[in-house]
């Protein structure tokens, strides 16, 4: 290969991140990944269920927020993820960008189930109602509408760049309604505040209650990371089998 | 440990968030790990079916070297 | 070039009143959504004159929902899409003409045929004058919404219920907005809040002017490739 300064800025851009360099560096970088999210998961959950309090005001129920608060901002993280990388797509055209939303929708998608279930089993005993159209916990589930959204326009176009590209689109749009959605929500929350329902302002944290959320979050996190690079593996594999198909396909033509 | 377990009366709520909390990234991982495996081995069979010549005709310059 | 975008504005109003165009559909499935209501729920006038703006609104959300796919579809089947992406005029102001044509053949229909269903649903007629023009001013954000959705699903099969999906948590702000613009003008809601809902309506419909084309327009390009 040519000296990198031969290059141009896009060409070194492509050189930095293209897949094979990815496959290996991944490969190295998954090992560590795993033990990290692991251990922060294992000294987390010891913290969460053994070697913290119960609140004063909530009792045991505060347990149930170590992962309940974790999983809600992964839910939001995981559309960030999404979000720049489908702008990087659009922007840079990058392969890899495209792979990388894509791998992380149904991550994000999971948390985020995991938050409204979680918030159900949290809101039973608070608020004495499985679902309350709370503004958090709606504008959660409209979060999850988007990523089942998402996650469905892939499945229905069936040429992957095609299917990239609209997904790409589809993501931005999200991103920039996703506030708008939110205070929407909210405006609509403060309109009718019934005034039965017991209010959560979020507990005020006790240091003893931040050190298992702080290890959950991390565990989370890290196995976030971790995921997403199993699955943008596998999606490069996939595009490897499907190329390889292709030219098996072209090969019998040509006898 | 019996105390453990009765979680103040709120043992119905918080040992599902946490079987939850376990088994749905458990189920993710399983399934993220069995899609790459099936990725890897229908790679390597296709490369390995397709020999000298394919191979040659699948050397796009994004999918060369060591995946 | 605006002479082009009136004519595409035009054909579309043309096509959707020819026989066939399926013009008169969105009113008719408005009525039927509203008269089912009273049916599921009871026809108990003080429970139906409460739920009614949120009613009128989601029927009108359902309708525009519906007619999405009328937007580009006939059009990339027999290829006049290409045409006038290959064209002169920006494919950003081809979907503007489009959302235009969809909100004038939907959306206002159905804006003029809310006070007849406001009666009948025991709509309270000081609400109405709020109603309507909280639907006028909201409609157009669904149209320019909702291309986006049809433009994303050109081309796939049976794409009017994904683009509904991909659509529908877009257009709960309208939604949101538009109900309480409605509500507010009832009794029982404190002074201001009408005006502000409006304002906030209007502001989710202008930052609609803008996206939905651009996004929808990307999105094209991207499947007609």
């Amino acid at each position: 290969m040519s000296p990198m300064t031969s290059l141009s800025a896009s060409q070194r851009l492509q050189a930095f991140a293209n897949p094979a360099r990815f496959m290996a560096l991944s490969a190295r970088l998954l090992a560590p990944l795993w033990v990290v999210s692991l251990g922060f998961l294992g000294v987390g959950l010891y913290y969460a269920l053994f070697a913290s309090p119960p609140d004063y005001q909530q009792g045991e129920t505060v347990r149930i927020m170590y992962v309940h608060v974790p999983s809600a901002w992964l839910a939001m993280f995981g559309y960030s993820v999404m979000a720049m990388a489908s702008a990087v797509a659009l922007i840079f055209r990058h392969p890899l960008a495209d792979l990388c939303a894509k791998s992380a929708a149904p991550i994000g998608a999971a948390f985020t189930f995991l938050a409204l279930v979680t918030g159900a089993l949290w809101g039973k005993p608070m608020w004495g109602a499985w679902w309350v159209w709370d503004a958090r916990l709606t504008s959660v589930l409209i979060l999850f509408f988007l990523y089942l959204g998402y996650m469905a326009l892939w499945t229905a176009i069936e040429e992957p760049t095609r299917a990239a590209r609209a997904a790409a689109v589809l993501a931005l749009v999200g991103a920039i309604n996703v506030p708008i959605i939110r205070y929407s929500v909210d405006w609509w929350n403060t309109l009718h505040q019934p005034a039965s329902v017991f209010r959560m302002d979020g507990p005020t944290i006790a240091p003893e209650m931040l050190l298992p959320l702080a290890l959950m979050a991390f565990g989370f996190t890290f196995l976030f990371v971790t995921l997403l690079l199993v699955r943008m593996r596998a999606e490069i594999l996939r595009h490897r089998v499907r190329m390889l198909r292709l030219a098996q396909a072209a090969a019998r033509a040509e006898d | 440990m019996v105390e453990f377990f009765h979680m103040g009366g709120y043992a119905a709520y918080v040992w599902p968030v946490y079987a939850l909390g376990l088994l749905v990234p458990l189920a993710l991982a399983v399934q993220s790990l069995a899609d790459y495996r099936r990725q890897l081995r229908l790679a390597e069979a296709l490369e390995r079916e397709a020999g000298g010549r394919v191979r040659r005709a699948a050397h796009k310059p994004d999918t060369e070297q060591g995946l | 070039m605006t002479h082009a975008f009136f004519a595409l504005i035009v054909r579309d109003l043309r096509l959707a009143a020819r026989i066939g165009g399926g013009g008169g559909m969105a009113v008719f499935f408005f009525l039927v959504v509203v008269a089912a209501v009273p049916l599921g729920i009871g026809p108990a006038p003080d429970l139906l004159a409460r739920i009614a703006p949120g009613m009128l609104w989601v029927a009108l959300l359902l309708s525009s929902l519906l007619t999405l796919d009328r937007l580009f579809h006939a059009d990339y089947e027999d290829g006049t899409l290409d045409l006038l992406a290959m064209g002169r005029v920006p494919l950003e102001l081809v979907v503007a003409a489009k959302a235009i044509g969809h909100f004038l053949t939907t959306g206002l229909p159905l804006v003029i045929a809310a006070p007849l269903l406001g009666l009948m649903l025991n709509l309270d007629v000081a609400a109405f004058p709020a109603l309507m023009l909280a639907m006028l001013v909201g409609a157009p954000a669904l149209s320019f919404l909702g291309v986006i959705g049809a433009g994303l699903t050109v081309g796939v099969r049976r794409g009017g219920l994904l683009a509904s999906l991909l659509v529908l948590p877009f257009y709960l702000p309208v939604l949101i907005f538009g109900v309480s613009a409605a509500r507010a003008a009832m009794a029982g809601f404190p002074a201001g809040v009408a005006g502000q809902s409006l304002l906030l309506l209007a502001a989710v419909t202008l930052v609609s002017l803008v996206i939905g084309p651009v996004a929808a327009a990307a999105a094209l390009r991207a499947n007609l490739r």
